[in-house]
């Protein structure tokens, strides 16, 4: 368990969070590892945990029977995925696979939920580090939205 | 004024719109700062300024990395080996090199065909990057078949001090590097942002995005370099075609320290 606060403790989505609080989250984490090529989950499975990546890289991405598979984003190490879990149906509604082989703490969405509403005060400090990351992921999406390499330079 | 006219000793098909065109320099003597441009003219199409794609200390050949976007840029990017074109330069204001070997670190950010204006830069810093200890090359593209000079990139990053990152908006199923925007690649490197200067060349949305995540992590705006592109035709500052608020980017620029160009940058009508 030591160990994995540890992790925790050191993985940039949780940077500075409060010793009580990442004690009272260890126990809705573990270790996981995928190899490259393995799904994480896939689209329409059951969200049930967030994923902080400590080493390779997962792609979310989707398919068009038009075009094939599509990569949207990459998710590397010291970077976090995963929070359909927060909000009913649970549900993935994109694909992430392993593209190299990932070492990762998965984050049991529904113990997390369990815990959110049993103390507020980490409901809300999560929820804030959450809301960095759909922002982010929200701006990531509207730049490339906006195909700005096709501009004529 | 009047273009002299040299022939294309080598084309080389970087992209599928963007061509690498290697010319007989007109005047050896003659030298170019990295982030200055050439207005290369063709016969029946007109004139475009092109920035500089190769290496300052090869001065018996001018390189420019051209993108099939327009009228003039198409032809030019269907030329062959052997054909004449004409040249006039180099003009403008380029990248601050000198200064850059004076940075503890050095970022090189370019986005699509913006990388091309940065590559002399490289070559420069390549071969004398002076007290930088680290020289961190970002590239942006749409796909991983726009990626600009990817053949280059594992020379670069062999270089002592020097590492080359890149990102695409979109993959296919057999890319294994990264997706998403230029802004994710430079969240994710490190450096310490009191010693760095940064250059930047791409689409205009784009540095003003990311010359503000810049100074969002403490790097002084004026250490920070952007080239702006505008429709050049005289390219010696009389015409005005090109003219941005109170400068003329052929004349003041194209490459100007963020803090003469910032307050513009926000500006729709410009």
């Amino acid at each position: 368990m030591e160990t994995l606060e540890r992790l925790l403790r050191e993985h940039p989505f949780l940077e500075s969070m409060e010793e009580r609080h990442l004690e009272f989250m260890t126990g809705c984490a573990r270790n996981v590892r995928f190899a490259s090529g393995d799904f994480v989950f896939k689209a329409g499975e059951s969200a049930a945990a967030a994923y902080m990546v400590r080493e390779g890289r997962v792609a979310l991405e989707t398919h068009l029977p038009d075009r094939g598979t599509m990569l949207v984003a990459t998710i590397e190490q010291g970077e976090m995925f995963g929070w359909a879990w927060l909000y009913p149906p649970y549900r993935w509604r994109f694909d992430a696979r392993a593209v190299l082989p990932v070492r990762a703490i998965a984050l049991d969405g529904p113990c997390l939920r369990a815990k959110c509403e049993a103390d507020h005060d980490l409901g809300y400090e999560l929820l804030k580090r959450f809301l960095r990351e759909i922002d982010r992921h929200l701006e990531r999406s509207q730049l490339q939205l906006l195909d700005m390499y096709r501009v004529n330079l | 004024m009047t273009p002299r006219f040299v022939r294309i000793k080598r084309t080389v098909r970087e992209t599928p719109d963007v061509v690498t065109l290697d010319l007989e320099s007109p005047d050896p003597s003659s030298i170019f700062t990295p982030g200055q441009f050439n207005m290369l003219y063709l016969f029946g199409a007109g004139e475009v300024a092109i920035s500089f794609s190769g290496d300052p200390d090869r001065p018996d050949t001018l390189t420019h990395t051209i993108r099939a976007v327009g009228s003039i840029t198409r032809p030019l990017d269907a030329l062959k080996r052997g054909a004449m074109i004409g040249v006039r330069g180099p003009y403008g204001r380029g990248w601050p090199t000198d200064e850059a070997r004076r940075a503890e670190t050095v970022l090189l950010i370019g986005g699509g065909i913006g990388l091309a204006p940065l590559r002399p830069v490289i070559y420069s810093l390549v071969r004398n990057r002076g007290a930088a200890r680290r020289v961190i090359v970002l590239c942006g593209a749409r796909t991983s078949d726009d990626l600009l000079f990817t053949r280059e990139f594992a020379s670069w990053s062999r270089q002592g001090g020097f590492e080359v990152h890149w990102i695409i908006d979109r993959g296919e199923l057999a890319w294994q590097g990264r997706v998403g925007v230029i802004t994710d690649l430079l969240a994710s490197v490190r450096f310490e942002a009191s010693g760095a200067l940064a250059m930047i060349c791409g689409p205009e949305v784009m540095m003003r995005i990311v010359s503000g995540d810049l100074v969002s992590r403490g790097v002084d705006a004026a250490k920070i370099h952007i080239s702006m592109e505008r429709n050049m035709r005289c390219a010696i500052g009389t015409c005005g075609h090109c003219q941005f608020g109170p400068a003329f980017v052929c004349k003041d620029g194209p490459v100007f320290p963020l803090p003469q160009i910032a307050p513009m940058l926000g500006i729709r009508e410009l």
